[in-house]
């Protein structure tokens, strides 16, 4: 199922004796929201350039409905680099109906979409002032603008939420959900993993140029297992021993937090915990992305290869 | 799905940049201080001709008497000799210090002493010994039983007959300083626009967009877009320069030969372009190896030098001998041709042949240059971090 699919397969590229990607692979379906995390350093702009054909890979292809990325498909990407890329002495709506015009627009449409987009993110007031006195947050909404004003089939952003604030972080993620759900792919990269974890139908994660997780968030936090967390006040010391897969991980008086490998079973950690008295609490706390980003990024891969 | 076809991309980003530069304050600043610069030299050359050749001469005593033919003398020898009468000589002194007058003469006709503040204008001084001489011939004809009016007239009808190879062109001394503000503009403008259309990559290099840029032109078309813009730009501003500049004179009476002056704008104009799109597209890939807007001076300085020597070599070599065989042949090397070959249009020595083979030289020049300027460009322009090296840059 390759239909409006955005897929990077084993791009690699060195620098020298420097392999800054190697092999990195992973799609972005119609419709989906990717989050793309890493280390700074580990390779993710560098990925989004090849992508945008700014940048050659030394191997490896880029695809788009099936099709290797050409001139023309570029046309159609929408995309937000991590610094500035805009004029900065070009005034908003001018600098948003020439990038639209060149990505193939009318002069009439242009300006249509521009003005849709200034008023969408409340750049209204904005818009004949030139891009530099623009405060950082309004220069971020006017590059998310010129990302989308040419109504894009496939969005690439870098950073997109840095240095936003919450209002701000709220309406670029109402913006990014809605393109998504007109079938576009979306792919951004952030450092906010709690905003990914939330936001994101899929992620990637990479370390010094290798992916090293993809797939759904609940996918990679149920393969890396799960705690729970048991308060029994009637229960000894060690209640756990004899329980397969179940290890504690600390303890808090009564509340037992246990470390569960995938494929136990936690009702029998239940039953185990009853058998000693009345239970107050119970319950699964699946591990976070942060967490889970944390122990990729740290030590051994978590569920390398995975597409699904 | 749309695409953009390349002459649209091309002409967008001609449109682009003819929007910003030709609406921002500093074209239309700098168009008029160069507009009062030009007018004002006009000007000041308009004074300095109608002040030259003008004196006026105090004569005291005995001196008074040879006022009427003082003015002859000077109308004879195209200067404008205006008389004072002054009481005496300490007034005249004074007025000699002070500079209301010239000259002090006093004595007789034939034994006069002149007195100026410090050097007497030696074309004053020949009318003075004129006079002087005349005098004293007189009195030795009519002594020697002779009529000084008979003798006068006989000694005036002859004169040398003259031969030229080539007649002199009355209109040189014009057509001289018509090829030098020529090509003094023709520099000013490559040197500005060129160094615009560096500062114009590196601008867009610098802020990244054309990172978005290019995911939607061609690294050709947005160097091409640029240059045509600026060029036609520089274009405008140098016929503004050239067109008002040209009027001014004519007016003030600084240039009477107007028809000359027209061809030799336009030409003006026309070397302009083939030099702009000669130069501008070394001055866009040099200003694509570098990522900051410091580093452009330090890239596009060889290429300023370039144009500065031939401006300088220009001017000695038009200057001196515009149809002497070393000016011909500077003018014929191409980076040179843009700033010499239009002078000497303005001359009038340039030969038709010469004029067309230069533009066919720079032409051919300018094809090769664009390639290996669009391909070096197209290499490094997506490079963003420290300079990149011209070799690595050809190399890709």
């Amino acid at each position: 199922m390759t239909e409006g699919t955005l897929q990077i397969d084993h791009i690699s590229k060195r620098y020298g004796t420097r392999t800054v990607l190697d092999e990195v692979t992973f799609d972005v379906r119609a419709g989906e929201l990717f989050g793309f995390v890493g280390s700074n350093g580990a390779g993710k702009t560098t990925t989004m350039r090849i992508a945008l054909g700014v940048l050659r890979a030394d191997s490896g292809e880029v695809r788009f409905d099936g099709r290797p990325i050409t001139h023309e498909t570029r046309t159609h990407i929408g995309y937000m680099p991590e610094e500035r890329g805009l004029y900065p002495k070009m005034k908003v709506l001018e600098q948003l109906v020439y990038l639209a015009e060149l990505h193939g627009l009318s002069a009439n449409d242009a300006h249509r979409s521009a003005e849709n987009w200034i008023a969408r993110l409340g750049l209204a007031q904005r818009r004949d002032d030139e891009v530099q006195k623009l405060s950082l947050g309004n220069q971020q909404r006017v590059q998310l603008a010129a990302a989308l004003v040419h109504d894009p089939s496939v969005l690439v952003l870098d950073e997109p939420f840095s240095g936003l604030d919450p209002l701000a972080v709220d309406v670029m993620s109402e913006v990014l959900r809605e393109k998504a759900s007109t079938g576009v792919p979306v792919v951004f990269s952030s450092h906010q993993l709690d905003l990914v974890e939330r936001l994101c139908d899929r992620v990637g994660i990479i370390r010094s140029g290798q992916m090293v997780a993809t797939g759904s968030v609940g996918d990679l936090t149920a393969r890396a297992g799960s705690k729970l967390v048991v308060t029994a006040p009637a229960a000894p010391p060690g209640w756990t021993a004899g329980l397969p897969g179940v290890q504690v991980l600390e303890t808090h008086g009564a509340t037992t937090v246990l470390g569960l490998t995938s494929g136990s079973d936690d009702q029998t950690v239940l039953a185990a915990a009853l058998a000693t008295g009345p239970v107050t609490e119970f319950s699964r706390r699946r591990r976070s992305l942060t967490e889970l980003f944390r122990d990729a990024v740290a030590e051994k891969p978590v569920g390398q290869g995975a597409t699904t | 799905m749309k695409t953009i076809t390349s002459r649209r991309a091309v002409w967008l980003v001609t449109k682009r940049e003819l929007n910003t530069r030709l609406r921002t304050r500093s074209f239309v600043v700098g168009t008029a201080v160069m507009l009062v610069l030009l007018v004002g030299y006009l000007l000041l050359q308009m004074s300095l001709a109608s002040t030259s050749g003008k004196s006026t001469v105090g004569l005291t005593g005995q001196a008074t008497g040879i006022a009427e033919q003082l003015r002859t003398a000077g109308t004879q020898s195209g200067q404008q000799i205006e008389t004072v009468t002054i009481a005496g000589p300490a007034e005249g002194r004074a007025k000699v210090d002070n500079g209301d007058i010239d000259a002090l003469l006093s004595g007789t006709a034939a034994d006069l002493t002149v007195l100026s503040k410090s050097e007497l204008d030696s074309k004053l001084l020949l009318v003075l010994n004129g006079i002087s001489r005349q005098e004293v011939l007189n009195a030795q004809l009519s002594e020697a039983g002779l009529d000084p009016a008979q003798v006068a007239r006989t000694v005036s009808a002859a004169h040398v007959t003259t031969e030229t190879i080539k007649p002199a062109d009355a209109e040189s001394g014009q057509r001289q300083v018509l090829a030098l503000v020529i090509g003094m503009l023709l520099y000013i403008g490559l040197i500005t626009y060129g160094t615009l259309v560096a500062q114009g990559v590196v601008e867009e290099k610098s802020s990244r967009v054309v990172e978005i840029l290019l995911s939607t032109v061609r690294p050709w078309q947005l160097l091409l877009g640029k240059v045509i813009g600026l060029g036609l730009v520089g274009l405008t501003q140098l016929a503004i320069l050239g067109g008002v500049g040209l009027v001014a004179a004519s007016l003030t009476g600084v240039l009477t030969i107007s028809g000359v002056a027209v061809s030799a704008l336009l030409w003006g104009l026309l070397w302009f372009l083939l030099g702009f799109f000669l130069y501008a597209t070394i001055y866009g890939a040099l200003g694509s190896l570098v990522s900051r807007q410091e580093d452009t001076q330090a890239v596009v300085g060889p290429v300023n030098i370039v144009l500065i020597l031939a401006f300088v070599a220009g001017f000695s070599l038009v200057g001196q001998s515009p149809d002497g065989s070393v000016t011909k042949i500077v003018s014929l090397i191409p980076l040179m041709s843009p700033i010499l070959m239009p002078a000497r249009i303005a001359t009038g020595s340039a030969a038709g042949w010469e004029i067309g083979l230069s533009v066919l030289l720079t032409l051919a020049t300018i094809a090769a240059v664009t390639w290996i300027g669009g391909r070096i460009y197209q290499n490094s322009v997506l490079r963003i971090g420290s300079r990149i090296k011209l070799a690595d840059a050809l190399r890709g």
